[in-house]
């Protein structure tokens, strides 16, 4: 146990006295949720908005001064037809427009930029859903005879959903970069600086060298996790809807497949380079994209939708999603769950499996 | 005189690549063995398989009774390693990159520090500095130290010599006589001839083929030409116009002359001696000549036994 503390302690040397081991593992995750974080709060502010009112009712206008008096949006002009709206958005006046029909309320957003398109509609949506609560059960029941229901349709990009991905998508990454990077990167240090040689050349078991390289990073992980929730909710004010025990135990299965990922990678690579540009391509390029962060999932081509079923961190950030931000409990996240869990051994034989005690 | 390790037809290859052929040799206990050769020739593919880094292709070796293959563990347990590109825990200090080796075969350096205490004492000033901050030579004996603290019984030293300063080469020498008295079996590689007479006895590989196994004396005395060195005016038309005359073997360039071989008895025109040898190279126009009868070097030897090699 003694050669065990030892080398979990010389790990910690190796991150620690170099300054950007550090600074990538301790500073980017705070960096990342407040760059994402404040991109997306300060956007939203006086947000222009323009309204096609065809009926022109008591609650049509009741929901344009809902919108107008809200500090999220500024009413710009009525339009007089219909045509004049796609003429607004390609001048980039305005956030979002507002059509009034007989038969639904229409909230129409720019997808060319999807995150802010489905941040402005979803505002918008919870604006006009709280104006209908408030009036009188007498307006609801013309309304509802009128059959109102919001319905957002965003312009260039039809299915968007939700901006509230970045959290579980940063999750993932950070998670991920660290796990499985990190942790295939610095068994690669040993083989390449040629003191892997003398380690298995010793009477300390190989699984016991590469379980000392786990600790640290799995301790790390677990302060990421905690920072990343914090500033998710006391920053960018994402609440934990779910269960914080069921998201800790998401997040520690996660942790664990994302080290047997690195763990695999490292027993496949002899140099740090590869093992990098390995974890970088195929793990965290599918990361940046799945989360969210950049491109909505569902408009990406149905070849790499399809390929993205096999990327541990898709099913974690869907699982994600559905604990912390809607709320659901664990019959939701059933199927990621035992994806995950399920890749996490194929992961571990397919590394016990591919484990060299010798050099070849 | 007990065998410490014993090696018999190791053949390894990498792909169509011929690494080892047919290695076989014995090393008594005590004893300095050393494996002379160039780069490339197959010296750290030999140590890894005896280190039971790497599995040979066909034969068998033991390494104090324990086999390679079967008894890896054991072996482990008891054999010191210092790889050829072994370059310590840059970002760790002298005393923990230590720390962390006897703990690796759990000792501790206050135990073994006896065992060390030669080398390790001269860097032991420095113990707080970082390992990557320390000159080449100080690097070796630190890696040394490391790979002494568990007081191996067979110690493997592949190139420890390569790309230090003479100074402390040679006292990494005098370090390893040392642990020879210490009844501690050394195995160490190099690409230098220079340092053949320092071990008691030498293997010379070529092309992952030992060529000749002996004490250096024996070699250099098994030597069966006449050796020249020649120094002229002109040394490369000089080189060329030797390899050209009849009776000469070989012709090298060796540092400031040229070393020539010639048979002892060649034909109709008697032995070549110095004489002869001088008034040949008058004739074809070479000045200056400055040529003597030597006594072969390990280099000299390697060189012809790697020519006989090629007639055959």
């Amino acid at each position: 146990m003694r050669e065990f503390r030892i080398f979990v302690q010389k790990e910690f040397f190796h991150i620690f006295r170099d300054r950007w081991t550090t600074l990538i593992l301790l500073v980017l995750p705070v960096l990342m949720i407040i760059l994402f974080g404040f991109g997306i709060t300060t956007e939203i502010k006086n947000t222009k908005f323009a309204i096609y009112d065809t009926v022109k009712d008591e609650a049509t206008r009741g929901i344009t001064n809902k919108l107008e008096t809200s500090e999220y949006f500024t009413f710009e002009r009525y339009l007089q037809s219909p045509d004049e709206i796609e003429k607004l958005f390609r001048e980039g006046q305005i956030g979002f427009v507002v059509v009034f029909g007989d038969e639904r309320i229409q909230l129409i957003a720019d997808g060319t930029d999807p995150n802010t398109a489905s941040t402005l509609s979803n505002y918008a949506t919870v604006l006009i859903n709280s104006y209908m609560q408030e009036q009188s059960s007498e307006l609801r029941a013309t309304t509802a005879a009128r059959g109102i229901i919001t319905e957002s349709r965003l312009l260039y990009n039809p299915t968007l959903k939700s901006a509230y991905n970045i959290v579980p998508g940063i999750m993932g990454m950070i998670l991920m970069l660290i796990c499985a990077l990190m942790t295939s990167v610095s068994i690669a240090r040993e083989k390449e600086l040629g003191t892997m040689e003398v380690l298995l050349v010793s009477p300390m078991k190989p699984l016991l060298i590469i379980l000392s390289k786990l600790v640290p990073y799995f301790t790390i992980s677990i302060i990421n996790y905690i920072t990343i929730l914090l500033l998710s909710v006391y920053i960018l004010k994402v609440p934990i809807a779910g269960s914080l025990v069921l998201l800790t135990g998401l997040s520690l299965l996660f942790i664990f497949v994302s080290l047997m990922l690195g763990t695999l990678i490292s027993t496949m690579v002899e140099r740090q380079i590869i093992a990098l540009l390995i974890s970088g391509m195929v793990l965290m390029m599918p990361a940046v994209f799945l989360s969210g962060l950049m491109f909505p999932i569902e408009s990406m081509p149905k070849v790499l939708q399809w390929i993205s079923h096999i990327l541990p961190v898709k099913w974690f950030i869907i699982a994600v999603r559905n604990v912390m931000i809607k709320g659901l409990g664990f019959d939701s996240i059933i199927r990621e769950v035992a994806i995950l869990s399920g890749m996490g051994l194929v992961i571990l034989m397919a590394s016990i499996k591919k484990f060299k005690y010798r050099l070849e | 005189m007990a065998v410490s390790l014993s090696c018999n037809n190791i053949e390894k290859s990498f792909g169509k690549v011929s690494a080892l052929k047919n290695i076989t040799f014995e090393v008594n206990r005590g004893e300095i063995f050393g494996v002379i050769g160039p780069d490339g020739a197959g010296k750290s593919t030999l140590f890894r398989i005896l280190t039971t880094l790497l599995l040979a292709d066909k034969g068998s070796a033991t390494v104090d009774g324990f086999d390679v293959v079967k008894d890896y563990r054991e072996i482990r347990n008891i054999v010191g390693y210092m790889p050829g590109k072994f370059s310590l825990y840059q970002d760790l200090t002298v005393e923990e990159n230590l720390r962390i080796f006897a703990t690796l075969f759990k000792t501790t350096i206050q135990e073994n520090y006896h065992l060390i205490k030669d080398i390790y004492s001269q860097i032991e000033p420095f113990k707080k500095r970082m390992a990557g901050a320390l000159s080449g030579g100080m690097k070796q004996k630190l890696a040394l130290s490391c790979a002494l603290i568990h007081k191996p019984t067979v110690l493997f030293l592949d190139e420890p010599t390569t790309g230090i300063d003479p100074v402390s080469r040679r006292e990494l020498w005098e370090m390893l006589r040392k642990l020879k008295y210490q009844g501690i079996t050394i195995i160490v590689s190099t690409p230098y001839m220079d340092e053949a007479s320092l071990c008691d006895r030498i293997a010379l590989i070529q092309n992952g083929e030992f060529l000749k196994i002996d004490t250096p004396h024996s070699i250099t005395q098994s030597f069966s030409k006449k050796l020249f060195s020649v120094k002229g005016k002109n040394m490369g038309s000089l080189l060329n116009k030797l390899r050209e005359m009849p009776g000469v073997v070989t012709c090298f360039a060796f540092g400031d002359s040229h070393h020539v071989t010639a048979e002892f008895d060649h034909g109709p025109d008697g032995p070549i001696t110095p004489e002869s040898l001088r008034n040949k190279l008058n004739a074809v126009g070479e000045e200056e000549l400055e040529i003597s009868l030597i006594e072969p070097n390990i280099e000299d030897c390697f060189m012809d036994l790697i020519a006989g090699n090629r007639q055959n």
